[in-house]
């Protein structure tokens, strides 16, 4: 091809001397990437301590008995946490089921259509929202729940969480929305397929993995939470199956019982920790094996 | 069958930037026009235009006239109308990374709510068949993505989605700007059976593809049409000086 035609000689880029590659220059490389691993040890030692404390206080409590009986009164042995491990899981398929829609329409808001004054006034709220203490949302879901239907409930803590789920949904998907190429997005616009269907069909679609992540980390985060549930899911001793009444949780029961003065009782709340952690680490990689198994080779 | 484009007083800005200055030109039906011209002289922004594809980035605006067949592009028909009937391939590969080849090719009809599954079926065979693909891929249709595909093949691939929809004209802006000799022969010979249905416009930088594939061309330069006409005519007897340094490469 005879596009360009220059007669103009190339200027001559001027000789320079590389230094050569030193003996500190080598140490240095080798501290540094010794460094760099030495800190994911740092950050990986505490977590498979607990993991590791937590299997060595709680797995003796753990029978068929404590995943199965509800708790015993003070003085009676045995007992179980059964109607906790229901309850959390009721309460974190409510603020799943109202959090991960919200929190990913406002992904989707902020990275499609929140280009603008008012998608940075979103992204700051959001932002603040995800900073409030979790005892102050427990408040609010009081407020909002609580007082209106007279009683405490499933629902309530399902709110309060799913309320500290969304912040954390809506930047991640947003985020992950802004990676796609817009080249994909115009693809799709070229077909003659509509702005909604191309955001939810392709856009979406294509960032699927990392908006589960975002999913998963807000999922993650809040399981653990007793604070919010305090006053809105408030616990519970017996078996509920209403959404609307009081609702045991794990993390409530772990941390009535760590308070307790009862030896046995502190056992089951050792017992409790390790079935949450396990529940949390289940949940999570099944989602992510079943997210794996829907994707394709070469993808 | 493809339709003629007739474009009047066309000007398009970024903001404040004017991209384009008063374009004014006729496309035949069932022919292929290039759109040749220096890095940055509004080639892609004039096609982006007949698709409305140019307002969909923040800021641009188009004023003029445009009319593909019987659609008056920038009065009273909707983007999503127009597209539906005006293909595009653009420069850069762009399949789909999460469907796969079938999906890929059926997706401008599967997301216009079409699922008929038989003519689907049908549909992308004979896309795939027209965009020479078909026998490369027969064999992993659901099995591999779309983006697993060598360059060549995602480009043939983006075309196949391209006739999928059964557009009457079909853009390409530079589609063969990122793929090897053997590769551009083949979307060569492709756009010379395309032609026989659908009208072609097509960008090029390459001057010698310009001339193979195109019977008009159209020469660009700093937003400008300076020269409309007959390809034979435009590389070998320019009525412009400025168009006949280009083609004779003396600038650009």
């Amino acid at each position: 091809m005879s596009d360009t035609n220059s007669s103009t000689a190339a200027v001559l880029i001027p000789h320079i001397n590389i230094p050569p590659i030193t003996l500190r220059r080598r140490v240095v490389d080798r501290a540094m990437t010794g460094v760099a691993a030495l800190t994911v040890v740092v950050v990986l030692v505490p977590l498979f301590a607990i993991f590791a404390y937590l299997v060595y206080k709680g797995i003796g409590s753990i029978n068929v008995a404590f995943l199965t009986q509800t708790p015993k009164p003070v003085g009676e042995a045995g007992g179980g946490m059964a109607n906790a491990i229901v309850g959390s899981m009721v309460i974190l398929a409510i603020a799943s089921l109202l959090g991960v829609p919200l929190g990913i329409g406002a992904g989707i808001f902020l990275s499609e259509y929140g280009r603008n004054r008012y998608g940075d006034i979103v992204r700051f709220v959001s932002d603040v929202l995800n900073g409030v203490p979790s005892i102050v949302i427990g408040i609010v879901a009081y407020g909002l729940v609580v007082l209106p239907q007279k009683h405490f409930s499933a629902l309530a803590g399902g709110v309060a969480l799913a309320i500290m789920m969304i912040p954390t949904i809506a930047r991640t998907t947003e985020q992950m929305l802004l990676l796609v190429p817009q080249a994909i997005r115009e693809a799709a616009y070229g077909l003659g397929v509509a702005r909604w269907r191309t955001t939810l069909s392709i856009t979406l679609r294509t960032a699927t993995s990392g908006v589960i992540t975002g999913v998963m980390l807000a999922f993650a985060r809040v399981a653990g939470e007793t604070a919010p549930l305090l006053f809105t899911a408030f616990g519970n001793q017996y078996w509920n199956w209403k959404t609307d009444q009081p609702t045991a949780a794990l993390s409530l029961q772990i941390f009535t019982y760590a308070i307790s003065p009862f030896d046995e009782w502190h056992r089951q709340a050792w017992a409790g920790a390790l079935v949450l952690i396990v529940l949390i680490v289940a949940a999570v990689a099944a989602v992510r094996i079943a997210v794996k198994h829907g994707t394709l080779a070469g993808a | 069958m493809g339709v003629g484009i007739t474009v009047e007083h066309l000007n398009a800005f970024y903001g404040k930037n004017q991209a384009l200055f008063d374009v004014n030109i006729t496309v035949l039906a069932n022919h292929a026009t290039a759109l040749i011209g220096p890095s940055g002289c509004g080639k892609t922004t004039f096609i982006r235009c007949l698709n409305r594809l140019h307002e969909t980035i923040p800021e641009a605006r188009v004023e003029g006239k445009v009319n593909i067949g019987d659609l008056s592009v920038y009065n009273g028909t909707s983007a999503t109308q127009l597209r539906r009937r005006v293909g595009m391939v653009f420069q850069k590969p762009n399949p789909f990374p999460t469907m796969s080849i079938y999906d890929n090719v059926a997706a401008g009809l599967k997301l216009n709510g079409f699922s008929n599954r038989k003519q689907l079926d049908e549909v992308v065979e004979k896309s795939l068949n027209n965009a020479a693909l078909w026998d490369e891929v027969k064999d992993s249709l659901h099995k591999q993505s779309g983006a697993g595909l060598s360059g060549g093949q995602q480009q043939r691939l983006c075309i196949a989605r391209a006739l999928a929809v059964q557009p009457e004209v079909l853009l390409m802006d530079e589609p063969c700007s990122a793929l090897d000799p053997i590769s551009t022969g083949k979307i060569e010979e492709l756009i010379f059976q395309l032609k026989e249905q659908y009208t072609i416009v097509i960008v090029t930088h390459n001057m010698q593809q310009a001339a193979r594939v195109a019977e008009f061309t159209g020469f660009f330069l700093l937003g400008k049409m300076i020269e409309f006409g007959k390809t034979e005519k435009i590389f070998t007897n320019p009525s412009d000086k400025r168009t006949e340094d280009y083609v004779t490469g003396r600038f650009g």
